[in-house]
């Protein structure tokens, strides 16, 4: 009992004098829980080897809106990993727990990784969905979720609209049009990402998903791919789910450091491979050679060209009495 | 003004009456001032446009509407639900009675996943009743009964003990001084109940108002036409407009206390009719 005691002892001294356990709290959106999951393991690794310290990273998903608002009223995030700019946008002005320009701190815009909109058809598309177009035809019957509760449904929204712009000669009024008989086809709103996967694979709803890529390939992965097919539109959006440090909490907490490599990481070989693995596509050219046959490609625009920024695009489109609210009005 | 009614056995008015003020200042009225408080930031102009909005307008009607439907049912089944797990004796009567409480313990977003699943077209019950026509998950009667899951426990809780108490001896009584059996039951039994229903449905009817979890999975969330009140709600506040969320909230908040407050006027005129006129 006594050396036991001893060795205890001992090995909590040694503990403490040698390594430092650091906590870490990332607070993420939804569909990126098996992202962080590989990623905090990695980086965990790679933390001890550098400095010798164990860090301990948690982990909290929610729809990006909501994780957004827990961090402006004191959820106690080290770093944020959203679906939009526009949620790490509030927490700099609502909070003021980050600079306003943070966005220009990483490269690419703070996104370690992009993702796009795509359509998860039932195996052998019976319905002969292949573009935007397809989807407000009459009787076809679209899975997405509200875009008023959904970040991920905001991006696929605004990837329509796009497409309609683009086909309809940039005329709002057509492709206002174009998008309220394609919000007509729309029998179940989920009100987030996951649950619509659940309505279209589970529930047998509808003959096509429009969902984040990754989570596409999730459901494929899940469900069996002889049950469904992704199908790439001509043209869709370039989703860019930002990173981003919350400075004032880290300072606190004394995390600085590890929250900043936490991120920075993220851009490096391992860090792009584990995004790639998870369906994202990654920024490194290196590493998206490499997984080139995963993501078929789509010609993308960027909500900065397209919609002037999510400022601009969250007035006109998602509040009240916005585009959006209109669809469901006579 | 703050006087005991009568002077009791053991002391402490004022400790429990100060203490009762401050628990229910700390965990009701500095909330629902907050509430108010948050929501007058908005000029009238942005408050009606967000309350007065015609997809807002179609959510009260929807979330009082089924929450209201959802509650009567509840009153009428659940009430038979109570007589007979106080009335007869039978084999797992102790399993009923804990199956009752069900759905107080699950989650609601549990209740709800399960409730579309089986009224899926593609469900167990769904499926059994597609041929047919009827819809259930992601329609507004899927809302009713997702709201009707949730508020059953509420009326037994309420209408049990109050059964139980009831002795049959007034039946019987009634039934000597030749009343028939309806007239026992409606003369004698409901109106020293109809207290204690209404209590229950005005429990019931409040919790399916709140409800959000179970709904959301079973509803279509389509605007104007199954998308409830707290989904609104949720909507604004992931806009980061929590203040337009907060108006919202205060119109539930108004119609919900003026409803029940109509219901404990109708149950204090209801007592007070039973004390005057006894059957």
């Amino acid at each position: 009992m006594k050396t036991l005691l001893t060795i205890l002892l001992a090995s909590s001294l040694v503990a403490a004098a040698g390594a430092r356990e650091v906590k870490l709290l990332n607070v993420s959106y939804d569909p990126t829980r098996e992202l962080y999951q590989e990623y905090n393991a990695a980086f965990a690794k790679y933390w001890k080897a550098k400095t010798g310290d164990d860090v301990m990273i948690s982990q909290s998903h929610g729809g990006s809106g909501k994780q957004a608002q827990s961090v402006i009223n004191g959820l106690e995030a080290d770093v944020v990993t959203l679906a939009l700019a526009y949620d790490i946008d509030a927490i700099a002005r609502q909070g003021k727990l980050l600079p306003a320009d943070w966005q220009k701190r990483l490269p690419d815009n703070s996104t370690p990784y992009t993702s796009t909109i795509v359509f998860l058809v039932r195996k052998g598309n019976p319905k002969h969905i292949k573009d935007w177009d397809d989807l407000a035809k009459p009787g076809v019957s679209v899975i997405t979720p509200n875009p008023k509760t959904s970040g991920g449904a905001r991006w696929t929204f605004l990837a329509a609209y796009a497409y309609a712009l683009a086909t309809y000669g940039q005329d709002d009024a057509k492709s206002l049009d174009f998008v309220t008989r394609l919000y007509k086809n729309v029998p179940v709103l989920d009100s987030g990402a996951r649950g619509s996967t659940i309505t279209f694979a589970q529930r047998g709803i509808g003959d096509v998903l429009l969902a984040w890529e990754n989570e596409a390939h999730l459901a494929l992965k899940e469900f069996g791919a002889d049950k469904f097919e992704i199908v790439s539109p001509s043209l869709s959006i370039r989703a860019e789910p930002p990173v981003a440090m919350v400075d004032k909490n880290a300072k606190r907490h004394g995390t600085l450091a590890v929250a900043q490599a936490y991120l920075e990481y993220l851009y490096s070989d391992e860090g792009q491979e584990i995004a790639a693995k998870n369906f994202y596509r990654p920024r490194s050219r290196k590493i998206a050679a490499r997984y080139a046959n995963q993501f078929n490609p789509v010609k993308l625009v960027t909500i900065g060209e397209e919609f002037g920024g999510w400022e601009k695009a969250q007035q006109r489109f998602f509040s009240d009495g916005g585009v959006f609210d209109h669809i469901y009005q006579p | 003004m703050l006087r005991s009614q009568q002077r009791g056995v053991l002391p402490g008015f004022r400790l429990t009456l100060g203490y009762t003020l401050l628990y229910l200042s700390l965990i009701v009225i500095i909330p629902l001032a907050a509430t108010f408080v948050k929501s007058s930031e908005l000029s009238w102009a942005q408050f009606s446009q967000t309350v007065f909005s015609p997809p807002a307008l179609a959510a009260y009607r929807l979330s009082f509407g089924a929450s209201f439907l959802a509650a009567a049912v509840n009153a009428i089944f659940g009430f038979i639900v109570a007589w007979v797990l106080v009335r007869y004796d039978f084999f797992g009567k102790q399993f009923v009675d804990a199956l009752v409480d069900l759905p107080f313990a699950l989650p609601t977003a549990v209740a709800g996943i399960t409730l579309a699943t089986l009224y899926a077209p593609n469900g167990w019950l769904g499926g059994w009743l597609a041929p047919f026509g009827i819809k259930v998950s992601y329609t507004q009667l899927g809302i009713f009964i997702a709201l009707t899951f949730i508020g059953l426990p509420f009326i037994v809780r309420t209408v049990q003990p109050v059964l139980a108490d009831l002795d049959s001896e007034l039946e019987e009584a009634a039934a000597s001084l030749g009343a028939n059996r309806w007239q026992a039951f409606w003369r004698v039994i409901f109106p020293m109940l109809s207290p204690a229903l209404l209590t229950g449905f005005s429990l019931a009817f409040a919790r399916a108002l709140g409800e959000y979890g179970s709904v959301v999975f079973i509803s279509s969330n389509i605007p104007m036409k199954t998308q409830i009140v707290p989904l609104l709600i949720m909507g604004e506040l992931d806009g980061f407009h929590l203040a337009r969320a907060t108006a919202l909230a205060v119109v539930m908040l108004v119609i919900s206390f003026l409803l029940l407050l109509a219901i404990n006027l109708l149950q204090w005129w209801s007592n007070r009719y039973n004390a005057t006129n006894p059957a």
